[in-house]
């Protein structure tokens, strides 16, 4: 059984056929989604892909959020299916109400291109489910706009019920409130962060670590998981 | 033509850091009674025809489902150019 997993691109998208090649190195059919077509064409889960979505004009995905394929997406999502947002995907499932709260313009005002330790807070999800609880990883940041907040009620919440799935470690890089990097749904099935694993999914392209230059790929352990789970449904 | 003007801006509890920014900027040009400054947005909805009430109640609904996100941000006026 091939899965297959949808790739979203919206007028501004960067990062589409780098998600779609995480989604083939992980042993998935990458199929692309066009932002104007109302239908999912079957997929078995869908990646929104980071970049800047129609210019990011009003707010980072806010205009995205609006979408036909979002407006599929969102029932898709409300039934269980699994969906990724990465960047300025986690942007638009945040305008789209898929999860809580808001994405600001980083703290000290510049945008942030680094290498980013995180920890896994959070496993109990389609995309994380190969991660040990707690397990470090490392994957690559870059945006200009990913201060995560919520009102005081929303973080008592998400920490309180331990949707929050990913945590910045060592330095905080955007002012993000609790050092929250990604999150999840109640359901489990929506995962967003900033971040970008489909940038660690291949040696010789992926962050350095100690063993050599560039060859990290904690990404692709994203996409396996789902595969993962997808199978074993 | 006639318009309706929506203004949105970032809530007060928040860093607004395109404002600072520019608060800093107006220090160091010796502006340094200025104790901050908010940076919004004003979006204007052009008509071809006269503005009703119920274009401005839309406005509002508008404003503050869309062109506004109340996690960040206020609709802190909605008003009529004709």
């Amino acid at each position: 059984m091939t899965i297959k997993i949808g790739v979203v691109t919206f007028p501004g998208t960067l990062d589409d056929r780098d998600a779609q090649r995480a989604v083939r190195l992980a042993g998935a059919e990458a199929v692309p989604l066009w932002h104007a077509d109302a239908n999912l064409h079957k997929v078995d889960a869908v990646v929104l892909p980071g970049g800047f979505s129609y210019g990011d004009y009003l707010r980072c995905g806010a205009i995205a959020a609006q979408a036909p394929v979002t407006a599929e997406i969102i029932k898709a999502a409300n039934g269980g299916l699994p969906v990724l947002g990465i960047c300025n995907g986690f942007q638009v499932l945040v305008e789209a109400h898929l999860l809580p709260g808001g994405l600001i313009r980083n703290e000290n005002q510049h945008f942030i291109c680094r290498d980013q330790r995180l920890r896994v807070e959070n496993v109990n999800t389609p995309w994380t489910n190969e991660f040990a609880l707690n397990e470090e990883i490392t994957i690559p940041l870059k945006n200009g706009e990913g201060g995560y907040i919520a009102d005081e009620e929303t973080l008592k919440r998400l920490e309180g019920e331990g949707l929050v799935a990913f945590r910045y470690l060592d330095s905080n890089p955007n002012g993000s409130m609790n050092d929250i990097a990604g999150l999840r749904n109640e359901r489990g099935n929506v995962v967003g962060l900033m971040p970008h694993p489909e940038h660690a999914v291949e040696p010789g392209f992926g962050p350095d670590t100690n063993i050599a230059m560039k060859s990290g790929v904690d990404g692709l352990k994203f996409f396996t998981s789902v595969i993962h789970s997808l199978v074993n449904a | 033509m006639p318009k309706i003007i929506v203004e949105v801006m970032p809530k007060e509890v928040l860093l607004d850091p395109a404002g600072k920014s520019v608060n800093n900027a107006l220090h160091r040009k010796g502006h340094k009674d200025i104790t901050a400054v908010r940076i919004g947005k004003r979006i204007e909805l052009h008509f071809d025809r006269p503005v009703t009430d119920a274009d401005i109640a839309d406005a509002q609904k508008i404003g503050e489902s869309f062109l506004s996100n109340a996690v960040i941000e206020d609709v802190v006026s909605v008003t009529v150019q004709n």
